[in-house]
């Protein structure tokens, strides 16, 4: 059977639409490239592939896939480098890399995963709410583009200051979106970060992930070939939301007055999704999609001229057919629309009716709008009119590539210069014991639990490990229990201070979350947030921070799949730190036998695993203590980190760790005060040894954020042949104390006591304070 | 044995209750909104999510399904059924049960670890408790807040038809080992703390919170849930 559509020619009859042959017989007409977000010699080179101008249609499609967001145009020469710096080992258990909608790694018993991490900053900025469930959604469809089950989502949120009013408009709505939408979509959010730092006051970052899982002969590619194959778009109809959304939203600095745009952002449907979901699995189930992409920024205009551009063939599509909400759109808006909860697959003749009938069944609309033909060209009508005649590549592979300039900034010397080693420390035991409370309450370091319990962590009963542990564990194979890890990372104060080690340490620290629960990683995705790429510091910051992830993932031997670059995060002439946020996936054998954070066992001895040298540029206790940024980051150190992964992997595995967790902001100090607090066990803390062995202080060895550290509980019958371990592969450990629980109180013996009671009540009052009384 | 898990457009722990069926011992029967027979199961399971996307009202909707129209009358003649969350709010939309969900008294959607003391152990699908238990399962949702007019409360208790209250620590308790936003009041509003309620019968029993999550070592708060689903196969043997 073939679906004869609807067609929407009697609304737009009433205006004219300007044709192929229209634009090859007026030249001279002025068209609105400037305002589409085009640049001058953009608009030339578009009449130069053409050979004549483009009509309005294929201008709307030409700005919008040309846009920064879709086309990569600044970062694409920088990005090179991941394909450059992967060497044949590191791509053994890669199935799809980087170019797809999402990477795809194989985890072994014929499962395959695919991940990805994506931005939606400035809508959420814009309209929070929507804004950051859109995100969500899009990032969801991502993964189900790739023919997967979507298991889980993350989401790393970055704001302005804690206490500033406009954060106060933000954050409760980017919370409510990302649990509106992912909680009604039924997928678990197993963790992410939540940041607050004033860089991001005007210029939030909301970056999401998806994960998701399906046999190895089950991967789907966006592309469309078979010449005849119908083309089904399903799902919501088109509406007027979200136009031009990537062009004018994502790829343009906000002015000082804010921004005007504000239709631009897409309003999401988590129920539409859902059952899209469903519909697209006994889809594949079925076998009866050859083809298949998600709508997302750039709309039909980036999901057609993909597939036709992926594909041996052309495509032929009939605009007309669109199911609209708004039957007054235009034909440029059509185009442009973002409205989301939208798939495209391409199907065989013979099995559209199998296709239909399944959408029949999950009460979702579908409608043949397109074909794939034996040309090379994409072809859109508009009833009998042809307003789209482009070679797909142009569209969507062959884009402007700018090799932008680049200046090392010129305030990086005096940053840098202005070291923390000149500020007042604690001089005694209350002294620092201040400094532990003052840090645990800080906005970055307090609980975050009146933001994540807002989120769903256990729909689908696959969870084993979710925030606030160091990395989200899901199972994927419920029969053996193989399953996943993953943890997203990223502190921009380092990067501030060094692109290249900073985010050379937002890898190591993920990388180090996802051993600490006993998985061995295996893949990397990241999500490159920055300033203008016209600002050459901005793009020096970025040149040195994709350097410094490539490298990494080389030297630790686990490739990047994918990821998204987000520019123009900045308000006026002032950017965002840089934020090249790296999400680290690891696989286990069996997820029921991860490691918590927690202490739980009185009597398990407590171990300090790596060395601790003074290292306090960019680190928690200097922003909360002076307000401080200055310095250098501290020394990043991979094949440390590798050794420290084999070492948690291998103990996790031979069952001798009670628990784990690793060392970042805030130091050993702040780890100890988080692996009291997650299941409510004291301990008793001895410095002496380490700081006698590393030559530091007390204050040092606590609040120091040297990289390549983790503490762990270790039972006490289980002491020698963890340490046998850690020996044999001569990698640092110091017993520093045991778990006790008759005190109710962490004991750092010889400075201070605080009681747990204390140390909650300072860790979970902060949020609630600023965001509950609402 | 039996257990059928209705699926509509929107459910989101289908799957999780047919997984709880099976460690069970009981066999899960996929049934979908838009069919009108039940399969001959031997119970039914509506379970949790956001069913036509809550939209209109929370169950609203679905309670006018097809399935819904061979479930309501076997529930009136003594079928089992257990309401889940959005479950919980389809009976009561369907009138299988009394009162109402209204959105939480905070607005904002929770997600936690919860513990509730079980009121009447002596329904199809708490048989296996002790009165008075105390048991922590998942407990997530927006609108979770029961409420009923005074009169339908007091006929409740009367009736000892509540069947599971949110405990709730007095000022004298001590303060939990791990942080509680909700230690010392009910997470959501609910009158007179009530988290779940049974018909007069005690074969329809609806509930907020989540059995289903806490059936298996390592993927919840703990195995409490199992006992819901043990506690049908035997009323139905007994039947």
């Amino acid at each position: 059977m073939t679906s004869v559509a609807r067609t929407n020619i009697d609304a737009a009859s009433r205006t004219t639409v300007d044709t192929v042959e229209d634009a090859a017989t007026t030249p001279e007409t002025q068209q609105p490239w400037a305002e589409l977000g085009l640049k001058a010699e953009e608009y030339q080179r578009i009449r130069q592939i053409l050979g004549r101008r483009p009509t309005i249609a294929e201008l709307a499609m030409y700005s919008v896939m040309w846009s920064e967001h879709c086309s990569y145009k600044s970062s694409k020469v920088h990005l090179a480098q991941f394909s450059e710096n992967t060497t044949e080992q590191m791509n053994e258990k890669l199935l799809v890399g980087i170019g797809e909608n999402a990477g795809v790694v194989d985890i072994g018993d014929g499962w395959a995963v695919t991940f990805k991490v994506e931005s939606h900053n400035h809508p959420s900025y814009v309209e929070p709410y929507q804004g950051a469930a859109t995100g969500v959604g899009g990032i969801v469809r991502d993964i189900m583009s790739m023919g997967a089950r979507p298991i889980a989502v993350m989401d790393s949120l970055r704001f302005g200051a804690v206490d500033h009013p406009d954060t106060l408009r933000v954050l409760p709505g980017i919370v409510a979106g990302v649990g509106g939408y992912g909680n009604c979509l039924g997928l678990p959010n197993i963790g992410g970060e939540v940041v607050f730092d004033s860089c991001y006051q005007g210029n939030p970052l909301v970056n999401a992930l998806s994960v998701g899982k399906m046999r190895i002969q089950d991967i789907h590619l966006a592309k469309a070939s078979g010449v005849g194959n119908q083309v089904v778009l399903f799902g919501a109809k088109t509406g007027g939301d979200g136009i031009g959304g990537v062009s004018v939203l994502a790829s343009e600095t906000f002015d000082a007055d804010g921004p005007a745009k504000r239709p631009a952002v897409q309003v999401g449907d988590p129920f539409a999704e859902k059952v899209l979901i469903e519909c697209c699995l006994d889809l594949y189930a079925a076998h009866v999609v050859d083809g298949i992409q998600d709508l997302g920024g750039a709309g039909l205009s980036c999901a057609t001229s993909e597939l036709a551009s992926n594909g041996d063939g052309g495509m032929r599509v009939w605009l007309d057919r669109v199911p609209l909400r708004d039957a007054s759109l235009r034909v440029e808006e059509i185009l442009m629309s973002e409205s989301q909860e939208r798939m495209m697959a391409v199907v065989e003749p013979a099995q559209l009716e199998e296709f239909m009938a399944i959408t029949r069944r999950w009460d979702v609309e579908a409608t043949v709008v397109g074909e794939v033909t034996d040309g090379k060209k994409l072809e859109v009508f508009w009833g009998d009119q042809l307003i789209i005649d482009v070679p797909p590549r142009s569209v969507a592979h062959d884009g402007p590539i700018y090799d932008r300039p680049m200046q090392r900034p010129a305030y990086l010397d005096a940053l840098q210069a202005s070291v923390p080693d000149h500020l007042a420390r604690p001089g005694d035991g209350e002294g620092l014991r201040a400094a532990l409370l003052a840090l645990v309450a800080s906005p970055n370091l307090c609980d975050k639990s009146w933001i994540t319990g807002q989120y769903d962590r256990y729909v689908m009963g696959n969870t084993a490990l979710a925030m606030p542990d160091d990395s989200g564990v899901v199972r994927v194979d419920e029969q053996t229990g193989r399953g996943v890890a993953i943890s997203t990372d990223c502190n921009s104060r380092y990067a501030k201070l060094d692109p290249f080690a900073g985010a050379q340490l937002a890898l190591a620290e993920a990388y180090r979350n996802v051993v600490t629960a006993g998985a061995v990683p295996l893949a990397v995705s990241d999500c490159l947030n920055f300033g203008s790429p016209e600002d050459p510091g901005v793009m020096w910051q970025f040149a040195e921070a994709t350097r410094g992830i490539s490298q990494g993932c080389k030297a630790l031997g686990i490739p990047v799949t994918g990821g998204n670059v987000s520019l123009y995060n900045q308000t006026a002439d002032v950017a965002i730190h840089p934020t090249p946020l790296v999400a680290v996936l690891g696989v286990m054998d069996d997820v029921a036998r991860r490691t918590s954070s927690g202490w739980r066992t009185p009597g398990d001895v407590i171990y300090l695993l790596g060395t601790t040298a003074e290292e306090f540029g960019g680190s928690a206790w200097t922003q909360v203590a002076h307000d401080h940024l200055g310095g250098l980051p501290p020394r990043v150190d991979l094949d440390c980190e590798r050794r420290l992964g084999e070492i948690l992997v291998d103990a996790s595995r031979q069952g001798l760790l009670a628990a784990a967790h690793d060392l970042s902001e805030g130091g050993l100090a702040v780890a100890l005060a988080e692996a009291c607090l997650r299941d409510g066990a004291g301990a008793r803390i001895w410095l002496d040894e380490v700081c006698g062995r590393d030559g530091v202080d007390a204050f040092t060895v606590l609040f120091s954020e040297s990289a390549g550290r983790a503490v762990v509980a270790v039972p006490g019958s289980d002491q020698l042949r963890f340490t046998d371990l850690c020996t044999s592969r001569g990698f640092a450990h110091v017993c520093i104390g045991v778990v006790e629980d008759e005190a109710g109180a962490l004991d750092v013996e010889g400075q201070f006591t605080v009681p747990l009671d204390e140390l909650r009540a300072a860790h979970t009052a902060t949020l609630p304070a600023i965001f509950a009384a609402q | 044995m039996r257990i059928g898990v209705v699926t509509f457009p929107g459910s989101l722990d289908d799957h999780d209750a047919c997984r709880a069926v099976r460690a069970a011992g009981a066999a899960p029967v996929r049934l979908w909104h838009g069919d009108d027979s039940l399969s001959d199961v031997d119970a039914v399971v509506l379970p949790g999510g956001f069913s036509y996307g809550d939209y209109l009202r929370a169950g609203a909707i679905a309670r006018f399904a097809p399935v819904m129209s061979a479930l309501i009358p076997a529930a009136r003649g003594g079928l089992p059924v257990l309401g889940i969350c959005n479950g919980f709010q389809i009976l009561c939309e369907s009138h299988l049960l009394p009162g109402a969900m209204i959105q939480n008294d905070h607005r904002t959607f929770i997600c936690r670890d919860q513990r509730l003391r079980v009121e009447n152990a002596a329904t199809a699908w708490t048989s296996d408790f002790e009165q008075d238990d105390q048991i922590t399962i998942v407990l997530k949702n927006q609108d979770g807040q029961y409420v009923a007019d005074k009169r339908t409360l007091d006929e409740l208790e009367a009736q000892g038809r509540v069947a599971f209250r949110y405990v709730v620590d007095g000022p004298a308790a001590p303060a939990p080992r791990r942080y509680d936003r909700f230690a010392s009041r009910n997470p959501n509003g609910s009158y007179r703390d009530i988290a779940g309620v049974t018909n007069a019968r005690g074969n329809v029993v609806g509930l907020m919170p989540h059995p289903e999550h806490a059936v298996e070592q390592g993927y919840g708060p703990s195995l409490d849930g199992l006992k819901f689903f043990t506690s049908v196969l035997k009323s139905v043997v007994n039947a």
